[in-house]
């Protein structure tokens, strides 16, 4: 089958791979329908995030029809149309149980590995590095889903790949930080980042009822799809967020703030976002903290800092005097997919939302190495990518 | 490259010059003079005492090692920022004070006179180039934006956003993503059924 391979930094090819098999009887094999680009994978593409290795296969949203299922595989058969959340859940430890989902205790096939990185393991994830299991991901022809019984949102028919498959990771992801705010009718939320994720936190934090939504990025275009998603926004290429911030809200500061950035955070011509990049150059820190950092700045005393940008390693300079002295709460995690898909499908189905507003490209296999580096320099307008393999 | 329109509203181009490309001239120039930096820093920073003996200045090996200082850190400056403009206008001024110590060295007594009048030619060169960059970068800035198209129809909601705030209030957050009880603020919970604050 074909398939985007990882080779190094900035360098996915895509080539001919052998086709997945069952490995296990829970498994099942997925013929891919679409898949997307996460802004997640610009980390393993830029090489910030340990642990790949030459030949793995990229992604981790996913969508298609079962074409195989494993013999103790009782909850999907042959022609079953599945999107696959990022995060391979086994169903049945206890942190599954419990619903925290992307940490189930079973699914790394790694642990030990990130026993030694995070101290515990965590859920493995398709696509993306050994740390977390090195599973072949989803942009290919094929997919194999480990713990496939528990590791799937079912879909009908009658709705476009492109309406579902969000479903996978950054719509769930984005409701994920909303939700982690426990946003009030009178809570200002400010979101840093309007890439896929952040565009899909606006959202939500305008369906969980905000008041005001202040989405703060640098590129034009994720600026207006940020306004025509119901926020005011701020251009940090053009002014100070954090002073900017203060003047919107009378100096009390956003109560809710959500970090939909991440490890490469960039900024222009602060101090401490050039800190971070002679540190990151000369491997002295893994991240860049700049959101971070201001956004413990800016929030509102008692407020909710949430997380739901992907961060990989060691970060410096974190202000934790201001977040102790502020009492603020910190909310973070990779998102328990399973645990908000029910929820998140019917308000699809109602009509809520349609996360398809989000797509900007849609190529074909062959076209997606290009993609990469189109999506990471914010070429052409590209905010999400499809891939119809 | 076989790229399709996805089904879901098109993207509407707006109308006006095409984007600047991501890594203008002005910008690899930049680059250019951030390496150039580091590099003439490290000369100085690593043979003071040759620089000063080439341009008859002998004596002035500390300040040319502090110069070198200087340059190094604007030349990590200018690689690592996303803006370099604010440094390339401080390599201007750096130019200046280059300038202004080798004009020290024009003495009669000079006997490298022909080295220090080359140094100060190349140092108006490259304080030209520093000069063409800055403004070049300040003029891209200046630039139509770099977007092509307008999102502003691709709201994702069926309604006007003003009807779909609160339309998701049906949903419970669960107990273990709310803030604790004791953290909310007063005026969001009943006042009445908490116990009474103990006086201080």
């Amino acid at each position: 089958m074909k398939a985007l391979v990882w080779h190094g930094t900035a360098d996915i090819r895509c080539e001919s791979v052998p086709d997945p098999r069952i490995e296990d009887g829970r498994d099942a094999i997925i013929k891919v329908t679409a898949c997307a680009i996460c802004g997640s994978d610009l980390h393993l593409y830029d090489h910030f995030m340990p642990g790949m290795k030459s030949g793995d296969i990229m992604g981790h949203e996913a969508m298609g029809e079962v074409v195989e299922v494993g013999r103790d595989n009782a909850s999907l058969k042959v022609g079953d149309r599945v999107v696959v959340p990022f995060t391979i859940t086994c169903g049945q430890c206890d942190q599954c149980r419990r619903g925290n989902f992307s940490v189930c205790e079973r699914s790394n096939r790694n642990r030990k590995l990130a026993e030694t990185a995070f101290g515990h393991t965590t859920a493995g994830l398709f696509g993306y590095t050994h740390l977390t299991g090195g599973y072949p991901g989803g942009q290919a022809e094929y997919l194999r889903v480990p713990f496939a019984d528990a590791t799937h949102i079912k879909v009908p028919q009658g709705l476009s790949d492109e309406t579902l498959l969000f479903l996978s990771d950054i719509f769930p992801t984005g409701w994920q930080g909303a939700v982690q705010c426990d946003i009030q009718p009178e809570d200002t939320v400010a979101i840093w980042g309007c890439g896929p994720v952040g565009q899909m936190a606006i959202r939500s934090a305008i369906l969980l009822g905000a008041r005001r939504v202040i989405a703060i990025d640098r590129v034009p275009e994720r600026l207006a799809m940020a306004r025509a998603g119901g926020a005011e926004t701020i251009d940090f290429s053009q002014d100070n967020v954090v002073s900017r911030l203060n003047d919107m809200t009378d100096g009390r500061g956003p109560e809710k703030c959500i970090d939909s950035v991440g490890l490469e955070a960039h900024a222009t011509g602060s101090l401490d976002a050039m800190y971070d990049r002679v540190k990151q150059a000369m491997m002295l820190e893994t991240d860049r903290a700049h959101v971070l950092r201001e956004m413990i700045y800016v929030c509102r005393p008692a407020g909710v800092l949430s997380v739901p940008g992907v961060y990989g390693g060691l970060l410096d300079k974190i202000p934790f005097g201001a977040l102790m002295n502020k009492g603020l709460t910190l909310r973070t995690g990779q998102t328990h997919v399973n645990r908000w898909s029910a929820d998140l499908l019917r308000r699809i189905e109602e009509g809520q939302i349609d996360p398809s507003f989000v797509i900007t490209h849609t190529v074909g296999l062959e076209d997606g190495p290009a993609m990469y580096r189109t999506f990471r320099d914010k070429q052409d307008g590209c905010i999400k990518v499809v891939i119809k393999p | 490259m076989s790229q399709t329109r996805n089904p879901t509203p098109a993207r509407t181009p707006v109308r006006g010059p095409a984007p600047r490309p991501a890594h203008s001239g002005h910008a690899r120039l930049a680059r250019g003079l951030g390496w150039f930096s580091i590099g003439l820093g490290l000369a100085e920073l690593l043979a003071p005492r040759a620089l000063c003996r080439a341009i008859g200045m002998e004596g002035r090996e500390t300040l040319v090692q502090a110069y070198g200082v200087r340059e190094v850190a604007t030349g990590i400056a200018i690689l690592a920022s996303h803006d370099p403009t604010p440094w390339i206008w401080g390599r201007v001024g750096g130019d200046a004070l280059d300038l202004a110590t080798l004009a020290t060295g024009f003495e009669h007594d000079n006997p490298r006179i022909g080295g220090l009048t080359l140094a100060t030619a190349a140092v108006v060169g490259v304080t030209v180039a520093d000069v063409v960059c800055a403004q070049g970068l300040a003029a891209d800035k200046r630039l139509p934006p770099p977007g092509r198209y307008d999102y502003a129809d691709r709201s994702g909601f069926p309604r006007p956003v003003r009807e779909m705030r609160g339309k998701a209030s049906d949903f419970a957050v669960p107990r273990d993503f709310r803030i604790p009880d004791p953290l909310r603020p007063w005026t969001t919970t009943d006042a009445a059924a908490r116990p009474a604050a103990s006086p201080a």
